[in-house]
């Protein structure tokens, strides 16, 4: 008897799984999103927002955007793909990967990551090549490691770094962890940390990074993706990228 | 029958991949390149040392522990195995939290000696160790559970002490036992990834080690992504080879 009213019970918990699967999908059903690592927190808000609104439920992956590239170009199956620069998003174009051609959403500048309170006294980029310096990057096939590296040519100054992380949030946890006392980083990253803080990078220094973003060709929620795009551009959309320290279009 | 089939064509399926899409044509100038050269080298590097440490650390804790009974060996068992399950990447969290700059040790280091341990070719070496002594360890432990007693207590009885028991009876039957765990702690840490890279970063030549490169050139450069793994797969396989079924028995 027992036993019976436990299958009965898991058979119905089980209906009740699928059943809500089903109403979701009925409304705005599940939208996936390859997005680069500097846009979590824009985009976490934005689907919040979106999801509650059209009744979608979005999933995103958010790794450095050469890692996303490779893994589209390798076959995964996403509906939308937002990158950090536009030579990823011309790869990926060129492929033949895309439903349309890209808008650019917003844009992002760099900034230098510290310590709270800089205990060490950094103030321009030049200060990073400061002997004895634990000074962290992103590594070059990363859109904020290329950046980085035109930034530091503008400047003249040649950093010897510790590490070259795969993905720009990565140098934002080297210094909020305590173990890198310098990286550079988007403005964006430093604006929703709260855990570090930032040195400016003057303009004539410092890189414009063009985001560019595009429903893909093997996006099988089509409606969802133009949705989730769309809003990105509205100015719903633009105010929290603003929030969230990017520059918006 | 067929479900073998299934699962011998499923390990068999990636291997050939790699060996089919491989480019041959520029396997010579990748496998001669200055980045492979390094990556290489400090791969062997690490790896070695990170066995010798293995080695010396590990056989005196597989003794102690298969000394050791009841509730304080299972603790000890627990703890030693512990890295074989946990996934790597939270061994490198772990790591960092523990020699870190503000580490539970590291931050005594720092503050007292100004040694930084993280982004170090020391930290790879530590990564490395975490993750493969376990296997050691366990490799010898059980070698020592299948000794037969009677070698120790007839070298006992004839009047040798402690440390010439060990080091001339217990110590060469082990043998077989010390190599077997000594290739399979070489082989987890020349395959290690995750750790290193959470706690020793990337930095070619100093922690980029072949998986890390691997990880590193396969957005940008996949063909030498390819060569670098045929090259960490010719050497997985010539130890495999080598050690035929010995290693299946010290587990």
């Amino acid at each position: 008897m027992a036993r019976r009213l436990a299958v009965l019970s898991m058979l119905l918990v089980l209906a009740g799984c699928g059943g809500q699967a089903g109403a979701s999908q009925a409304n705005g059903g599940v939208l996936t999103v390859f997005a680069a690592s500097s846009l979590q927190p824009a985009f976490d808000k934005i689907a919040s927002q979106l999801d509650l609104n059209v009744g979608m439920t979005t999933g995103f992956n958010y790794l450095g955007t050469q890692t996303l590239t490779g893994q589209l170009q390798q076959g995964a199956a996403a509906d939308v793909f937002a990158s950090a620069d536009t030579a990823h998003m011309t790869t990926l174009e060129n492929a033949g990967l895309l439903s349309g051609p890209s808008k650019i959403f917003a844009h992002n500048r760099l900034e230098i990551a510290v310590q709270s309170g800089n205990p060490k006294g950094i103030h321009t980029l030049a200060d990073l090549s400061r002997a004895g310096l634990v000074v962290v990057l992103a590594d070059p096939s990363v859109p904020a490691g290329k950046y980085a590296q035109q930034a530091l040519a503008k400047a003249l100054v040649i950093v010897r770094p510790a590490s070259l992380e795969l993905q720009v949030t990565g140098v934002l946890t080297k210094v909020a962890l305590g173990e890198a006392d310098a990286g550079i980083v988007y403005v964006s990253d430093i604006v929703t940390s709260g855990k570090v803080d930032g040195v400016i990078i003057p303009d004539d220094q410092n890189v414009i990074a063009d985001y560019p973003i595009a429903q893909l060709k093997t996006a099988s929620n089509k409606s969802g993706a133009q949705a989730f795009i769309a809003f990105v551009l509205s100015p719903d959309g633009q105010a929290i990228l603003k929030v969230a320290g990017l520059q918006g279009v | 029958m067929a479900l073998a089939g299934l699962g011998l064509l499923f390990f068999l399926l990636p291997l050939a991949g790699l060996i089919v899409r491989a480019p041959w044509n520029q396997a010579v100038g990748a496998i001669t390149s200055p980045e492979t050269a390094t990556a290489l080298e400090l791969s062997l590097f690490c790896s070695l040392a990170a066995t010798a440490i293995a080695l010396v650390l590990g056989i005196p804790l597989a003794l102690v522990l298969s000394r050791t009974t009841g509730n304080l060996r299972r603790l000890m068992r627990a703890l030693t195995t512990l890295p074989m399950v946990l996934p790597p990447v939270v061994g490198g969290v772990a790591l960092l939290l523990a020699f870190g700059r503000r580490g539970l040790v590291g931050s005594f280091l720092y503050q007292a000696f100004g040694i930084q341990i993280p982004f170090t070719t020391a930290a790879a070496v530590m990564a490395e160790t975490f993750v493969a002594m376990p296997f050691l360890v366990i490799a010898v432990e059980g070698g020592l559970r299948s000794l037969d007693p009677r070698y120790e207590e007839a070298a006992r009885a004839l009047g040798a002490r402690g440390w010439m028991v060990f080091a001339r009876v217990t110590l060469p039957l082990l043998r077989p036992a010390i190599f077997s765990g000594a290739v399979l702690c070489w082989a987890r840490a020349l395959g290690e990834f995750g750790a290193t890279i959470t706690f020793a970063g990337n930095f070619p030549g100093r922690t980029q080690t072949i998986p890390v490169a691997v990880y590193v050139a396969l957005e940008t450069r996949p063909d030498s992504a390819i060569i670098l793994s045929l090259i960490l797969l010719a050497v997985s396989l010539a130890i495999l080879v080598g050690m035929r079924d010995r290693w299946l028995g010290a587990l």
